[in-house]
């Protein structure tokens, strides 16, 4: 029983980074910009959480810091995407390259440490929470993987349940949703439809940005070189996974993080029946499944209808 | 993806991306300046290192030999209107056929084993990218996150050949046993050697001479064969393609196994052209540097030579600049491909307004 609720424990926190950045990326998905991107601006979030927070001392700017880069370059993309009517899959490819080389030669610059960042104190980190009865939390496994965890994984708990309401249920998940299926019908009924893609984008920033801190503040607690390792895009599947809907979506990180979770425990153990899975297949799972799913084997994922196409206001 | 424009022919085929280029280094410059660098300094010891002794242009010409494949290969997929982000994961494959190959059959003489494995380099690269090709054309999953999750996939699976399979039996790193030579392709100074004339020693060899082929091969298959021409017409309408007839679904699937194919080919250059073994970092990102080449030579193969040149250059170039000056690293290059991308693939308009002012000013003086 205690290892299950290990792996509970590790699926969380895994998790908590991929549900983040999965929503952030159903913003930007839905209001018709493709977001290749995410990638890039979890990266550059961690890299400014993790100079921030190593400067002040303190995780709340690491995480203001971070949300700041997160949105610094989600408007980028805006910009070459909305703005210019660019090819929002280059721009996101692009951007990715752009912070995957710019953020070691600045931490290499400002900090000679090959590329990466020094590694911040207690203080300047997210610890778990202090309960008052954290000696019963630590002691038990089942406690530890419920309550155990940092402030940031009950914020994305919230944070989901924000987003589900905001996308279904306010004005402006309706005009979200709205200029990601049809931006002429939108436009028609007076609808700003820059507008609210440039205020996607900036939300997409901001929830990648937590994200990206995390990594640093609650996980490695420095940044290193390309720390987000594809998490960016792990997350993208995810989300198309959950067929652009949230809670589906989170199903899906929770599934991804599952996977990573248990692939550490079988490493090197042997299964009844199947006998030892190769580390490089289970990490190869949620890959395959979104494979599988886009192909349309198992229910269809339809992509919000105006997706990619740049906004163009007809006369 | 281009529009309409009111420019002339030149100026939007030579003017806006050298104006792009300028941008995207403009913006390298600012960032070198930052960290507390000169910027036309480090640019003269680039170009120096790039083109100002043989040994650099070796290895510019090395670099370049990679460069044109892959970027030839996002090109092919380009006209047919497919965006193919996994030529990184069909390089990988590609390199897994030359390795089955050359591990296998290397005792034979080299004008068997290396057709060989230039035939399994090709065929192993268009087989990943016909799963996404043939998902896009018949299931109408999206290629570019089918080709995203195959790089994903493609890592896994050679991390674990590597790793478990293929290493040399014995050794800690993951990689394969030294192809014996008979597989090596040869070397440009040993062919020169052979001609008597004397060229310093570099990882160039006869792959280039391929690679220059393969341009020609592309022009001729892309703008003067039947299959191009319905290749392309997919690409600028697949409505209208579909309406005349042309079997839309085919060619999509086509043109993904012909740019997976070229991918392919980049893993024999660097495979049994210079490191002969396959280790787990040969593709380098330079699957993802053909992105870039084929955006700045605007999907045509003397674009793209010229491209493959600059970025073969920024490579080599970049690499004897990081000896000089140790605070520019490798990535400082990979920033410059990146903002090069966004300048001349996504912002490719960015000067097409103010240009296309200046012009009305100029014709109507």
């Amino acid at each position: 029983m205690d290892s299950f609720f290990s792996v509970l424990d590790a699926t969380i926190r895994v998790a908590t980074p991929l549900v983040l950045a999965a929503l952030a990326g159903l913003f930007s998905e839905r209001s018709g910009i493709v977001d290749l991107a995410l990638e890039g601006k979890m990266l550059a979030a961690a890299f400014a959480a993790a100079c921030v927070a190593y400067m002040m001392q303190s995780p709340w700017a690491g995480l203001a810091a971070g949300m700041a880069a997160g949105v610094m370059v989600a408007l980028l993309h805006g910009i070459v995407s909305i703005g210019y009517n660019g090819n929002q899959l280059i721009s996101g490819v692009a951007l990715n390259m752009m912070v995957s080389g710019l953020t070691p030669v600045l931490a290499l610059a400002w900090f000679q440490q090959g590329g990466r960042t020094p590694t911040l104190d207690d203080a300047a980190r997210f610890r778990s929470i202090e309960l008052p009865f954290a000696d019963a939390i630590a002691t038990s496994a089942p406690l530890k993987a419920l309550f155990g965890h940092n402030i940031l994984v009950y914020l994305a708990l919230l944070v989901i349940v924000v987003v589900s309401w905001v996308v279904y249920k306010s004005r402006f998940g309706l005009r979200l949703r709205a200029v990601g299926e049809n931006p002429h019908a939108a436009d028609a009924a007076g609808i700003n439809v820059k507008l609210v893609r440039y205020l996607a984008q900036s939300i997409s920033g901001a929830l990648c940005g937590v994200a990206g801190a995390y990594l640093v503040l609650a996980q490695t607690g420095a940044f290193i070189q390309d720390m987000t390792a594809g998490k960016g895009y792990l997350a993208l599947a995810a989300l198309i996974f959950g067929k652009w809907r949230p809670w589906a979506a989170v199903s899906g990180c929770l599934l991804f993080a599952f996977t990573d979770a248990i692939q550490i425990r079988l490493q090197g153990s042997a299964l009844p029946l199947i006998g030892s899975i190769p580390d490089a297949f289970i990490q190869a799972i949620p890959y395959v499944l979104t494979v599988v799913l886009l192909a349309g084997f198992m229910g269809k994922a339809v992509a919000p209808k105006a997706i990619g196409v740049p906004f163009v206001k007809s006369r | 993806m281009s529009q309409p424009s009111n420019l002339p022919r030149w100026a939007t085929l030579w003017l806006m991306p050298v104006l792009n280029l300028f941008a995207a280094l403009l913006v390298s410059g600012l960032v070198i300046t930052l960290i507390g660098e000169d910027p036309v300094e480090c640019l003269q010891l680039m170009i120096n290192g790039a083109f100002g002794y043989p040994e650099g242009i070796g290895y510019t010409l090395f670099y370049t030999t990679s460069f044109i494949f892959t970027g030839l290969a996002v090109a092919a997929a380009f006209h047919a209107g497919l965006f193919n982000i996994g030529g990184e994961g069909q390089m990988y494959l590609a390199g897994l056929g030359v390795t089955l190959v050359c591990l296998g059959l290397d005792f034979l003489p080299g004008w068997v084993v290396i057709p060989l494995a230039l035939l399994a380099s090709m065929v192993f690269g268009a087989a990943w990218a016909f799963i996404p090709g043939y998902l896009q054309a018949k299931r109408g999953s999206h290629i570019v996150v089918t080709t995203i999750m195959f790089n994903f996939i493609a890592s896994a699976l050679m991390t674990w050949l590597l790793v478990d399979k293929l290493i040399m039996p014995g050794s800690q790193t993951p990689a394969t046993r030294l192809f014996a030579e008979s597989a090596w392709i040869p070397m440009l100074h040993e062919l020169a050697a052979n001609l008597g004339i004397e060229l310093p020693q570099t990882p160039l060899n006869a792959t280039f001479f391929l690679a220059l082929i393969s341009l020609v091969v592309f022009y001729l298959m892309v703008w003067r064969s039947r299959w191009g021409y319905a290749l392309r017409t997919v690409g600028l309408n697949e409505k209208a393609a579909r309406y005349a007839g042309m079997p839309v679904s085919k060619v999509i699937i086509v043109a993904m196994c012909f740019s997976g194919a070229l991918a392919g080919l980049a893993a024999v250059n660097e495979l049994l052209g210079s490191t002969h073994r396959m280790n787990l970092a040969f593709t380098n990102g330079i699957g993802f540097v053909g992105i870039a080449v084929a955006l700045m030579g605007r999907n045509h193969p003397f674009g793209i030579l010229l491209s493959a040149l600059l970025f073969g250059a920024l490579t080599q170039g970049g690499l004897d600049l990081s000896f000089e000056k140790p605070a520019i690293t490798h990535e400082m290059i990979i920033l410059t491909q990146g903002l090069i991308i966004l300048f001349c693939g996504a912002l490719e308009n960015l000067f097409q307004t103010p240009l296309a002012l200046a012009f009305k000013q100029m014709t109507k003086r």
